[in-house]
């Protein structure tokens, strides 16, 4: 719960941050990955946790299109608690808009806060996640695989090949889901 | 002659009892230049006596008139027609028009309540809401956040509210309600964030609450009589609710009641289906997860259960029970029998007697079907009733964190809500159907309140080495229960069907188009294509001696979320998107109402 509360920490403090965009259904404010050159390139790892060098979470795919465990992870809890709204790969819907798009315009901390507190626009509502584990412990997952679904980085549908879940990773998800 | 003694003696003892507020929805249902009820009439046949559209002409259809709802979701249900005035409701926020079909349409009132738009992503898969019911003067709308509301129908004015839910547990409703006797029942939606589901009887007058029935727990709350109360013939036993689960899952059982009910007045029975056992994760709850996926048939003064059948016990797939229960008199070995057919989401099409819950046929409705290899029907054996299901497409025995794959049909069922009709006149069932198999990965999830409770990841994608599209509509004989003919369709049927006098059958696709063939042989005979897609139920009714048929149109519910970027498709390579499949290539959002009749 230390991981919960020190990012909860974080995302209290860019609340005040103006909010990108719109949520609107059906909507497409493409991504041009070429504009986002390098923000998302993998500087370093944490026993399979990769980071960029502003030290935030992202993804990493190798040339045979294997993906890092916790982009893997993303794609499994985001279609079990996102896409019921957000459509299948992040791809929208009649609903809620192309949240793989919003992942990479937003950046991380405006796109945790989001997820964590909620926001509405008239009738168009994002719920606030910040008390379900089955979100919270692996919002940094779900942040990576839409990041590398907005960035081209992986295509549509089930990540083919992934790195093992490490010993890290299985120690935070254990501490976090309780 | 001894069951018509019993018939009799059974009506006069309801006449000395009560003079049924309701009394006046079956005159309205009975005449049928109207539309007074979203079934079409209690047996949920979908069928209506008009024959001035028929095989013949209606291929010389046209829209007579329009009306925008102004809302741009999802637009399930349909219009109701009573008297000279049409009700038309809308998704969240749930406004209700009262038209005025002898004044152009012009509108009466308008009833728009206040809602907290909270509710909307508490709501699986859109805001949809499926209409408003009439009895007694009265409009009965079930809003989004729970609140049943009985209006005057003539002025719109609030007569009673009642509060059926609480959606800060998950707890939603997308659902319409059926009036019946002095009664309104209603259901409940939430089965993807652990709702235990219910079923409420509130009295017509009052809005004051007669009987709830829960789909799992104690013998008291789920209104079951251990040695009365029947499964496949026999008795249900004690704790029925309780013991086919592990601890105190079932609190947040799921089983929700979303569907649509049917009656049986002569049997004083309400028939309905419950849905999902929560999670989806099948690991989390052993046990067969009773009354989940289980056909109810309630008694409607108490509420107590008659007879249920569970058909997919142990729930591995997500196939909710809710879809609706068609009753229908037929004959079979030349007795007269009172039938219930039922198109299951687990893509099984079920006919039952209804009287007694005696199963007589259990058979696929989509060759595809794979999870089971079929029903066992012998009384006899240890197994009968259940589905022998194939270890290949089990979720529970590959297990947590295992991606089962080529599961067919997919979590959205063969069939969903959008109601089938039946024709009297060629016995003959037409089906809304889904053409979509899945993958389907279960793993451990916490319970929060109020929060997904979901449990699995899936994908789905169009059946493979079919005919490449998303859906058919299928004709169906019930007593055989075989597949008479099919139509291919693009993209999943996902809206109610119509069966008219006229041996036209009417159905919505979700590119939009209102389509009508032809009830014997399913020849097309017109096609329009409205505004939005359609997931609304056709509906007909008679004005000033003219017949129209009218729908809604305005794409959405779990149609909208998972066909609207398109489904990947497995044979065509890892992430590829068939060109065909993206729904928003051929539609976008909208709310209309298209109305149509013969030229004059």
């Amino acid at each position: 719960m230390l991981t919960a509360s020190r990012t909860l920490l974080s995302a209290a403090a860019c609340a005040l941050l103006p909010v990108m965009g719109l949520a609107q259904s059906w909507s497409d404010q493409p991504v041009d990955p070429a504009k986002h050159e390098g923000e998302f390139d993998a500087a370093y790892d944490d026993d399979g946790i990769y980071y960029n060098a502003e030290d935030i979470v992202t993804y990493n795919v190798q040339d045979d299109g294997t993906v890092d465990w916790p982009t893997f992870s993303g794609f499994r809890r985001y279609h079990a608690e996102c896409h019921v709204c957000h459509g299948p790969d992040g791809e929208g819907s009649t609903y809620a808009p192309k949240i793989k798009n919003s992942a990479v315009h937003m950046g991380y901390y405006d796109f945790y806060d989001v997820v964590v507190n909620g926001r509405k626009n008239g009738n168009s509502v994002m719920p606030h996640f910040g008390d379900n584990p089955n979100v919270m412990c692996y919002l940094n997952d779900i942040y990576v695989y839409l990041a590398a679904r907005g960035m081209e980085a992986i295509p549509r549908g089930r990540p083919g090949k992934k790195e093992p879940k490490s010993d890290l990773v299985r120690e935070m998800e254990d501490a976090c889901m309780g | 002659m001894k069951k018509l003694s019993l018939f009799t003696s059974g009506l006069a003892l309801c006449v000395a009892t009560a003079a049924y507020a309701n009394d006046d929805l079956i005159k309205q249902m009975s005449d049928p230049a109207q539309w007074a009820i979203q079934t079409g009439d209690y047996e949920n046949q979908r069928y209506s006596e008009l024959d001035q559209i028929n095989a013949g002409n209606v291929g010389d259809l046209q829209v007579a008139w329009t009306f925008s709802t102004g809302v741009l979701r999802g637009h399930e249900g349909s219009p109701l027609v009573v008297g000279d005035t049409m009700y038309v409701h809308t998704p969240f926020p749930n406004i209700v028009y009262a038209l005025d079909l002898a004044d152009e349409g012009k509108i009466k009132w308008k009833y728009e309540p206040k809602q907290d738009p909270d509710v909307i992503p508490v709501m699986c898969c859109d805001t949809v809401n499926r209409g408003v019911a009439y009895a007694d003067g009265k409009i009965f709308l079930h809003q989004a956040d729970t609140k049943v509301v009985a209006l005057d129908s003539d002025t719109g004015e609030v007569l009673w509210e009642a509060v059926n839910g609480d959606p800060s547990i998950g707890e939603t409703n997308t659902a319409t309600v059926l009036p019946v006797k002095d009664k309104v029942i209603v259901g409940i939606s939430g089965g993807e964030f652990g709702v235990r589901g219910h079923v409420t009887a509130y009295n017509m007058e009052t809005g004051e609450v007669d009987w709830r029935a829960y789909s799992m727990g104690p013998d008291s709350d789920i209104l079951m009589d251990p040695e009365n109360t029947t499964h496949l013939g026999k008795p249900v036993g004690p704790d029925s609710g309780i013991n086919t689960w592990e601890g105190d899952q079932w609190m947040i059982g799921g089983g929700t009641t979303w569907g649509w009910y049917s009656v049986d007045l002569e049997e004083n029975l309400v028939y309905y289906g419950t849905g999902n056992p929560s999670t989806w994760n099948p690991a989390q709850r052993p046990g067969d997860n009773r009354w989940s996926m289980t056909i109810m048939a309630r008694d409607i003064d108490t509420g107590m259960a008659k007879w249920v059948y569970q058909m997919t016990p142990h729930d591995e797939w997500d196939y909710d029970g809710v879809n609706e229960m068609i009753l229908t008199d037929q004959e079979i070995d030349g007795e007269m029998r009172k039938l219930l057919t039922h198109f299951d989401r687990n893509g099984l099409g079920y006919t039952l007697d209804r009287v007694t819950g005696e199963l007589l046929v259990a058979e696929k409705f989509d060759p595809v079907v794979n999870w089971t290899t079929g029903v066992d029907m012998d009384p006899e054996s240890d197994t009968y009733g259940r589905p022998a299901v194939v270890a290949e497409y089990s979720t529970e025995y590959n297990g947590e964190d295992v991606n089962s794959t080529g599961i067919c049909p997919a979590a959205l069922g063969s069939k969903d809500q959008q109601p089938a009709a039946y024709s009297p006149r060629t016995e003959t069932f037409y089906v809304p159907t889904n053409h979509v198999c899945m993958d389907y990965e279960p793993f451990r999830v916490a319970y929060t309140a109020g929060q997904p409770y979901v449990g699995a990841t899936l994908a789905m994608y169009p059946a493979p080495d079919s005919h490449g599209g998303m859906g058919n509509f299928i004709a169906w004989d019930n007593l055989k229960g075989e597949i008479k003919w099919s139509i291919p369709e693009q993209f999943s049927v996902w809206s109610g069907a119509l069966a008219t006098a006229g041996d036209v059958v009417f159905y919505g696709t979700l590119e939009g188009y209102l389509k009508a063939i032809d009830a014997n042989t399913g020849d097309e005979l017109y096609r329009f294509k409205t505004p939005s897609g359609i997931i609304g139920n056709v509906m007909t009714y008679e004005h000033e001696g003219k017949q129209y048929i009218g729908v809604l149109s305005g794409v959405g519910g779990w149609a909208g979320i998972g066909l609207a970027a398109g489904l990947t498709n497995p044979n065509d390579g890892l992430g590829a998107v068939g060109g065909y499949s993206a729904l928003s290539d051929y539609t976008a959002l909208g709310g209309q109402l298209t109305v149509f009749a013969l030229p004059d």
